[in-house]
């Protein structure tokens, strides 16, 4: 497809750019968060291990949109290079989803930390909190998206690859239902975060019967022969 | 030992210190050079500090009730700043910023129902008869964090005998203002508002059940619940009504507004209790507020020697 318009090629830095864009919430999180814990600061208010957990699992949300904006962004701008940089926001929402889980662990539920909390406790909220237990499924599968993300494996794994990767589209469900499952009340935020995901599938499955429609057409030579 | 002292206020030493304690602390600290920059540990309070942790014990914000060592007051600023009172928004943020602007004068108190003396009572007149006190409670929210409150307030007891309980009386119920102008998350539909909340008789009359009109011995912020809240240690935080308007005996169980929003996860009578969970999370252990490791909840918030005998042969299981 021809470019619409825009910058047929990359700016220069983009990629750098992206990178710290993509790392600064999280530098900032967690510094904040450690900082409000142990030295004493107010960055995140009275329960900075809630808001720093929350605003982790919130990032990784975003990155993994970010990850399904890339191909409608393509297509409307005709930016073909921004396709590289889907595996750097992927690899991101790993990272933050890394850090999600590791707060909750370490600093919330504080396995080995707390005296007062042992492995059957975090066991029991995996396997008995349907929330907890569709958070823990969406990170799993994230795990061999990351691993397979190497050119290397890419290519070892050949269709398999893209087979695979279909996942992105379960995964970023999965974990707008875990917000959503989680919040009390007030659904207002998962709501928009289910509305922007729900937009970008529709987009999807819009494009997918298009392609699939083209290809189902009698070609003109079939056409003739009827 | 028990340790009154706060660690992380900004209060000044007057505000939060009985009378007798603070001319004498007053003159020691102003000497000192270090009036209103925060807590250090006045020669007064050694005083106040015997060794086990019982009721009986003063300590400059009031009485610990039962604390246990770990039990430090929250600072001012955690306890004003972290809220929940969605009349004012759902975040813990969200009352204090939202509520600044709300007025509590006048305010009137209706008492109706099931008693020989109801009325409308302006809140001076409500409260005027009873001796105010200042009580140290833990505060344990049903979301697994807790602090340490010194409260300011009456025996809710005193205000129902006041009232006059016929012998068909078996309940209390509470409302809160409704007024979407003034509480603007009302506007949003979380709750079936005015929000509710009840005890049993026999649990209201309990002298740990308090009213409360200030923290920290000052006039409540708005956001904690201005001008009159109810608070109840051993249960948990919801059923802490806030800026109550109307106070009803019943014969009949209250319905209570997180009760009737999710059943399955909120009951009438939401006592503490580390042994049901919460659907959503474990409640055998908390966050303190202000601290980093988790505590282990105690059976009543801690106040199972005073309250217990309220709930014997009751299955807490079901009636959660």
């Amino acid at each position: 497809m021809a470019p619409v318009g825009g910058i047929a090629r990359q700016p220069r830095g983009f990629g750098v750019l992206l990178v710290l864009a993509a790392l600064a919430p999280a530098v900032v999180v967690v510094y904040a968060m450690l900082s409000d814990l142990f030295m004493g600061s107010n960055w995140l208010g009275a329960d900075p291990v809630k808001s720093g957990e929350h605003l982790l699992g919130e990032w990784t949300l975003r990155l993994l949109f970010g990850t399904l904006l890339i191909t409608p962004l393509r297509r409307v701008t005709g930016w073909n290079w921004l396709a590289k940089h889907r595996r750097t926001l992927g690899l991101f929402a790993f990272a933050y989803v890394s850090l999600h889980l590791l707060t909750w662990t370490l600093l919330d539920v504080q396995i080995g930390i707390s005296e007062y909390v042992g492995w059957a406790d975090i066991k029991k909220d995996i396997l008995k909190r349907p929330f907890i237990t569709i958070g823990m499924l969406a990170f799993l599968l994230m795990v061999p998206l990351a691993v397979t993300s190497t050119k290397k494996m890419i290519a070892r794994l050949g269709k398999n690859w893209r087979k695979l990767h279909r996942l992105v589209y379960v995964i970023p469900v999965l974990g707008v239902v875990h917000y959503w499952m989680a919040v009390k009340l007030d659904i207002t935020e998962p709501a928009i975060y289910a509305l922007f995901l729900a937009g970008l599938l529709y987009w999807r499955a819009r494009q997918a019967r298009i392609t699939r429609a083209a290809a189902t057409v009698p070609s003109p030579a079939e056409t003739v022969a009827a | 030992m028990i340790d009154t002292t706060m660690t992380r206020s900004a209060l000044p030493s007057s505000e939060i210190t009985p009378e007798s304690v603070y001319l004498d602390r007053r003159r020691f600290l102003a000497a000192a050079g270090v009036l209103g920059a925060g807590l250090v540990v006045a020669p007064a309070l050694g005083a106040c500090a015997p060794a086990a942790a019982d009721a009986s014990q003063q300590g400059s914000l009031g009485t610990p009730y039962g604390l246990q060592p770990y039990d430090k007051p929250n600072s001012y600023e955690d306890v004003t700043s972290y809220n929940n009172f969605y009349e004012f928004g759902t975040g813990k943020e969200d009352p204090k910023a939202n509520a600044q602007q709300f007025t509590t004068k006048p305010w009137t108190v209706k008492v109706e129902g099931l008693v020989s003396k109801p009325g409308d009572y302006q809140l001076e007149d409500f409260l005027k008869p009873s001796k105010m006190e200042d009580r140290i409670y833990r505060m344990r929210c049903v979301e697994a964090w807790s602090m340490v409150i010194p409260w300011r307030g009456v025996p809710l007891a005193d205000v129902i005998r006041r009232a006059g309980p016929t012998s068909a009386a078996k309940y209390v119920e509470f409302t809160t203002l409704y007024d979407p102008k003034r509480m603007p998350g009302q506007g949003m539909r979380y709750l079936d508002w005015p929000y509710n909340e009840g005890l049993r008789l026999d649990e209201a009359m309990h002298p740990l059940a308090m009213l409360v009109t200030g923290v920290y011995g000052r006039d409540l912020p708005n956001q904690n619940g201005a001008p009159l809240r109810l608070v109840v240690p051993w249960k948990y935080g919801f059923k802490g009504i806030k800026s109550i308007v109307r106070i009803r005996l019943t014969s009949a169980m209250p319905k209570t507004a997180w009760s009737e929003a999710i059943p399955s996860e909120y009951g009438f009578y939401a006592n503490v209790n580390p042994e049901v969970d919460h659907p959503r999370w474990s409640q055998a252990t908390e966050r303190r507020i202000g601290q980093f490791r988790r505590i282990p909840t105690l059976m009543f918030n801690g106040y199972a020697d005073q309250v217990a005998s309220l709930y014997s042969g009751m299955d807490l299981r079901r009636n959660y």
